[in-house]
C-alpha cells in the first residue's frame, strides 16, 4: 500500500454572507424593534410595549423551551405540555395566596421570597407530574407520532379536570404582591415592574440553559442526542436516562412559566396551558425543532410582534404570529435555527 | 484461532417484514483484526448493528469476552470496551471536534498523549479542533468516526467500511491509522468493501452471503487461494447482478 501523501488542509475565511448567515435570526429581533420604532409615533410608547413584548417573549420561551428539548431529543410530539403550565400556576399561586402576609407587604425582598417560594412549589410538583407524566403516557407511545398527540391530548384533559376537581371551575384571581405594582419611568415611558422582572428572569434562565448545554458534558450529550441519539447510545451514555431528565426539567421549566404567566395575566384557570399552546406551537416550529436559541428567537419576536400590532392595529393582533409563522417558514422551512437530525 | 473475543451463533435478525440475518455464525479472535467481506446487501452492517445492539437477534447469541450481550442494551455493550464506527459515520455535525472528541471519552478525560497519537494519525483534526464537524470534508468526518472510537480504550473495534467513498490519499491516510491500531494489539471486527485494504490489515476473514456466513478462515487462506477467491467473489458478482 503506497505512503499516505502530507495532507495540510487550508482554513479559507468565508465571504461575509456566509458569515453572516447563522446570525440571521438574531438580528431578526432588533430590525422588529426598529420597524416598531419607525411605525410607533411615541418614542414612550415604543419602549412600553418593547419592554412588554420582551416580558411576554421571556415568559413564552420559559414555557417552551422544555417542549422544543423533549422533541428534539426523542421526537416526542407532546401536546399535554401546557398540562404543566396550568398545574404550575396553580401550585404557585397557592402558596402566595397562603404568604399573604408576605405578598401584602411594601418590602421588595419579602415579594421575592414569596415569589421564590411559589416558584419552588410549582417547580416540584410540575416536575414530579413531568416524571409520572413520561411514564404513564409517553414512555408507551414512543415512535408513533399519532398515538402520541392522542394520548397526550388525554393527558392533558385528565390533569385539567383534575384541577377543576381541586381547585374548583372558576378563574381564581391573583393580585401581584404589593412591591411589584405599579410602575418605573423611563425617558418619559411606564415600564411595570413585573415586566421587567419577568424579562430578566427570562434572560437569566436562557443564559442559564446556554451555560448547561454549551459549557458541560450532560449539556453535551443533549445536543449530540438531539442530533443522533443512537450514536450517543453507541458512545455508552444511557439516553432514556437524559430524555427523562430533559422531561422532567421542561415540566419544571413549564410550571415556573405558568406561575409568571398567572402573575403577568393576574388570573388563572384551568384551560390557561391550553390556551398559551398556540403561541408555544408557533414559537417552537418556527425556531426549529429542537433549537433551544431558535426558541429563545421565536420567543422574543412572537412577543414584540403581538404587543407592537395590538397597540397599532388591535384587530390584527390575534392573526400577527399566524403571519410571523408563515413568513419564517417561507424563509426557512426547517425554522430559523434548523437542528440537524441523523436518526 | 486463537482466544475468541466475540462469538455468534446463529443470529438471526428481522428488520421489520425482512429476515436479514439468518443463522450468522462466526468468531472474532482476540489481538487480530477480522474482516467482514461480502457483497452489497448481504447482512454485514446489520451484523455489526445487532451486536452493537441497535437491533435486537430474533434468536441465537452474541458472546462477548463470555457475556452473553445478546439482550443488553447498546450503552451498556459500549460501556463494557466496544468501540463502533457506524457506516454514517455519525459524528455530531452541530458539534466541534473538540466536543465529539470529549463525548466519545464516555468514561472521564480525553487521556492527552492519546490525543497526541491521534493527532499524529490524523493532523487535520488538530487544524480543526474547535472548528464545527459538520464543515469537515467527507475524509475528514471518518478521521473523526475513527479516532473517536479510539478516544478510549476499547476492548473490540467495530468498524464499518471505514473507506467508503474515500480519495485514495484519504484511503491511505485511513489505512495507516489502522494498520497502528492493530499494531498496539487491538481487537477488531471490519466491514470492507476494498479488498486491497481489508488483505493489507485483516489476520482473518469471514464472508457472507445472503444473510449467513459462507466462508470463514484466514486472509492468507483467501488470498492465497485464487480459485476460493472466485468461487466467493463470483459467486458475490454473480449475485449482486
Amino acid at each position: 500500500m503506497s505512503t499516505a501523501p502530507t495532507h495540510a488542509p487550508r482554513i479559507e475565511r468565508k465571504p461575509l454572507a456566509q458569515r453572516l448567515a447563522p446570525h440571521l435570526p438574531m438580528l431578526l429581533i432588533p430590525a422588529l424593534m426598529l420597524l416598531g420604532l419607525a411605525l410607533i409615533p411615541s418614542v414612550p410608547s415604543w419602549l412600553t410595549l418593547t419592554v412588554s413584548g420582551l416580558a411576554m417573549g421571556m415568559m413564552i420561551f420559559v414555557m417552551a423551551s422544555g417542549m422544543t428539548l423533549v422533541f428534539g431529543l426523542m421526537d416526542v410530539i407532546n401536546f399535554g405540555h401546557g398540562v404543566f403550565i396550568s398545574v404550575g400556576a396553580f401550585v404557585g399561586v397557592s402558596v402566595l395566596l397562603m404568604l399573604d402576609h408576605l405578598t401584602g407587604a411594601p418590602s421588595m425582598v419579602m415579594a421575592l421570597a414569596a415569589i421564590l417560594l411559589a416558584v419552588i412549589a410549582a417547580i416540584l410538583a410540575t416536575g414530579a407530574l413531568g416524571w409520572a407524566f413520561e411514564r404513564v403516557i409517553v414512555k408507551p407511545v414512543y415512535g408513533a407520532h399519532l398515538k402520541q398527540i392522542l394520548v397526550t391530548m388525554g393527558g392533558l384533559i385528565v390533569v385539567e379536570q383534575l384541577i377543576i376537581v381541586l381547585w374548583g371551575p372558576e378563574e381564581i384571581y391573583i393580585p401581584r404582591p404589593e412591591a411589584l405594582k405599579g410602575a418605573v419611568t423611563f425617558a418619559g415611558a411606564a415600564m411595570e415592574k413585573y415586566r421587567l422582572l419577568a424579562v430578566g428572569v427570562g434572560a437569566a434562565l436562557f443564559l442559564a440553559m446556554r451555560l448547561v448545554l454549551r459549557r458541560t458534558k450532560i449539556g453535551l450529550i443533549v445536543r449530540a442526542g438531539v442530533e443522533n441519539g443512537e450514536m450517543v447510545e453507541a458512545l455508552g451514555y444511557r439516553l432514556r436516562m437524559v430524555f427523562i431528565g430533559v422531561f422532567v426539567a421542561g415540566s419544571a421549566l413549564a410550571g415556573l412559566g405558568g406561575v409568571m404567566w398567572g402573575l403577568y395575566q393576574e388570573v388563572i384557570t384551568a384551560h390557561m396551558g391550553q390556551q398559551i399552546m398556540i403561541l408555544i406551537f408557533i414559537v417552537v416550529i418556527i425556531g426549529g425543532l429542537g433549537s433551544v436559541e431558535g426558541c429563545f428567537i421565536g420567543a422574543l419576536l412572537v412577543g414584540l410582534l403581538q404587543n407592537y400590532v395590538a397597540f397599532l392595529e388591535p384587530k390584527a393582533a390575534l392573526i400577527s404570529n399566524i403571519g410571523l409563522l408563515v413568513a419564517i417558514l417561507m424563509w426557512r422551512p426547517m425554522g430559523m435555527i434548523p437542528v440537524v437530525k441523523a436518526k | 484461532m486463537s482466544d475468541p473475543i466475540l462469538s455468534l451463533e446463529g443470529v438471526y435478525t428481522d428488520i421489520a417484514q425482512y429476515h436479514i440475518l439468518q443463522g450468522v455464525d462466526f468468531t472474532v479472535p482476540r489481538g487480530a483484526v477480522t474482516m467482514l467481506l461480502g457483497r452489497n446487501g448481504v447482512g454485514k452492517t446489520t451484523t455489526l448493528r445487532t451486536i452493537m445492539g441497535h437491533w435486537r437477534a430474533r434468536a441465537g447469541s452474541i458472546t462477548f469476552d463470555g457475556i452473553d450481550i445478546t439482550r443488553l442494551p447498546t450503552p451498556a455493550i459500549a460501556r463494557m470496551g466496544v468501540g463502533y464506527v457506524p457506516e454514517t459515520m455519525g459524528i455530531f455535525a452541530d458539534l466541534t471536534v473538540e466536543e465529539n472528541m470529549i463525548l466519545a471519552a464516555a468514561s472521564g478525560r480525553l487521556d492527552p498523549a492519546r490525543l497526541e497519537r491521534i493527532f499524529a494519525a490524523f493532523p487535520p483534526l488538530k487544524t480543526f479542533w474547535k472548528g464545527q464537524a459538520g464543515t469537515l470534508s467527507g475524509g475528514q468526518k471518518q478521521m473523526l468516526s475513527i479516532a473517536r472510537a479510539m478516544a478510549e480504550d476499547r476492548r473490540l473495534y467495530l468498524i464499518d467500511e471505514p473507506t467508503k467513498g474515500l480519495a485514495p490519499a484519504i484511503v491511505a491516510t485511513m489505512a495507516g491509522a489502522l494498520k497502528a491500531l492493530k499494531n498496539e494489539g487491538a481487537s477488531i471486527l471490519m466491514v470492507e468493501q476494498n479488498f486491497a485494504v481489508a488483505r493489507a490489515l485483516g489476520d482473518f476473514a469471514v464472508v457472507m452471503d445472503d444473510g449467513r456466513v459462507i466462508w470463514s478462515g484466514t486472509m492468507a487462506e483467501l488470498v492465497g487461494d485464487g480459485l476460493l477467491q472466485e468461487r466467493l467473489m463470483g459467486l458475490s458478482l454473480a449475485a449482486g447482478h
